[in-house]
């Protein structure tokens, strides 16, 4: 019944969202939301591409590989980037995350 | 990123005086869907209306499913069901079925009972997104007595059990008072222990059927400086546990709170006859109309309709709110609690440390806080 408690956050971390949150395109006004219980986040197109990644089998190194492939971008940069986002994110008890 | 979703509409209409207004509307992000008013429990800070609406002139479940269309069209992302009890409705599951349809995000605000294990299945496989249990207390004895329902908390528990089974994301929410102030710690224990990812703690609001019982529940300010505390500590040891939404005593505060974000700015609330308030207490200022949903489009109700006009922009304030730099922060505070301490909505709400009244509202709270307390008085229905 008790909670877990608050996971490290690193390259092994595979993440996913929790349930009760979700992505949905906001056409009213135009953008992509991230809906939890009582927060409605408008997210920028890397935060959407982020979220999208979070497949809950790819670690963040993985994911981080992909976007310095894509961006051609220093992958150390992409990653302390992405895992601060998942720390953020993971406060707010929005994702599930195993390592 | 991260930021409140609001897009504005300008909308122009003439006011009391005949002048024609125009202002930045946005589309509103949540609406309360109040489905009934019935409810098994009496707890004597009950938020609904002094009169209730009865069963008979109820929405019926296809007005209902009409209006979160409607929401959804108008830019409504979160859907609360609430009450009175929610569970009273039979159509529950079919109308939550229908808002997530809808694309609602769909939140149920439940005192659990009225719910079993086989509806809270039901409701997880119609898209229920989460569910808000509230407790009364962090021990049967006293949650039992203030909800005013023997057996209500073992309830509650296996309601909470059966939610965390569905895979459903749980919040606890805790009205505190006078006489549960000193258990919000074990409040908390427990909230982590049903498995919520988040819990709110909302210090009664002192109007509506509360104002009956201000001696039974008016928090000291001992107590509400202990909570502040405490509720920063918790928030620091349970990072990443549990979410804490803390509403602290506004009898306490500096500044009053930011009421609904600002009338008629982020959210509405649709009566259990279809009634669309700006807030759920506004029909306690005696000057305002309510259009309803069987008459009108929710949407020309939101933009269009006096009542959402009435206290928005700046134009309706007294001179100490429109030249105050706060007025963007706080909207001058709570209009219904500016009618219910001052007698005139539009008044600076007397929480405010700026009120002329403020001083007495002081006054008022701490001796209300110093009583013995008396007798609860039961909210019947």
């Amino acid at each position: 019944m008790s909670a877990a408690p608050a996971v490290p956050v690193t390259a092994q971390t595979v993440a996913r969202l929790a349930r009760g949150v979700r992505l949905r395109e906001d056409p009213v006004r135009g953008q992509t939301v991230l809906l939890a219980p009582e927060r409605a986040l408008a997210l920028d197109d890397i935060a959407v591409m982020i979220v999208n990644a979070l497949d809950g089998e790819r670690n963040l190194g993985a994911i981080s590989e992909e976007f310095s492939v894509k961006f051609e971008a220093p992958k150390e940069q992409i990653l302390a980037d992405v895992i601060a986002f998942i720390e953020d994110f993971s406060k707010r008890r929005m994702l599930e995350l195993t390592s | 990123m991260n930021e409140q979703v609001s897009i504005p509409r300008t909308s122009e209409w003439t006011d009391r005086d005949g002048i024609v207004k125009r202002i930045d509307i946005p589309a509103p992000i949540a609406m309360l869907a109040e489905l009934t008013h019935r409810c098994p429990l009496a707890c004597p800070y009950c938020s609904n209306p002094l009169e209730l609406e009865g069963a008979r002139g109820e929405l019926s479940t296809d007005e209902w499913i009409s209006v979160f269309g409607q929401a959804a069209a108008l830019g409504v992302l979160h859907l609360h069901l609430s009450g009175g009890e929610p569970a009273a409705r039979r159509d529950l599951v079919e109308l939550t079925a229908a808002a997530a349809k809808a694309g609602l995000y769909t939140n149920l605000i439940t005192s659990g009972i009225g719910l079993t294990e086989k509806r809270i299945a039901e409701l997880s496989e119609a898209g229920l997104d989460h569910l808000q249990l509230s407790i009364q207390g962090a021990t049967p004895d006293l949650a039992d007595k203030v909800g005013g329902y023997k057996g209500g908390y073992d309830r509650k528990i296996a309601v909470a059990e059966w939610t965390h089974a569905a895979g459903i994301p749980l919040t606890v929410n805790a009205v505190c008072h006078k006489q549960n102030m000193d258990q919000i710690g074990d409040m908390l224990d427990l909230a982590v222990r049903l498995g919520a990812r988040r819990i709110e703690i909302a210090t009664v609001q002192f109007h509506g059927w509360a104002e009956k019982n201000r001696k039974a529940l008016m928090p000291t300010k001992e107590q509400v400086l202990s909570t502040n505390a405490l509720v920063d500590e918790a928030r620091k040891w349970l990072e990443g546990i549990i979410v804490i939404d803390y509403v602290p005593a506004d009898h306490h505060s500096t500044y009053p709170k930011a009421c609904m974000g600002g009338w008629g700015r982020t959210g509405l609330n649709v009566t259990p006859s279809g009634k669309v308030l700006p807030c759920h207490a506004a029909e306690s200022i005696p000057s305002l109309a309510f259009e309803t949903v069987r008459a009108m489009p929710l949407a020309d109700i939101w933009y269009d309709s006096d009542a959402f006009n009435a206290y928005r922009g700046d134009s309706w304030m007294a001179e100490l709110c429109r030249s105050c730099e706060r007025k963007a922060i706080d909207f001058g505070g709570c209009r219904c609690q500016a009618m219910a301490l001052a007698g005139d909505a539009a008044a600076t709400d007397p929480v405010c440390v700026r009120s002329p009244m403020r001083q007495l509202l002081v006054e008022q709270a701490e001796i209300d806080s110093r009583a013995e307390p008396p007798e609860f008085v039961y909210r019947g229905h």
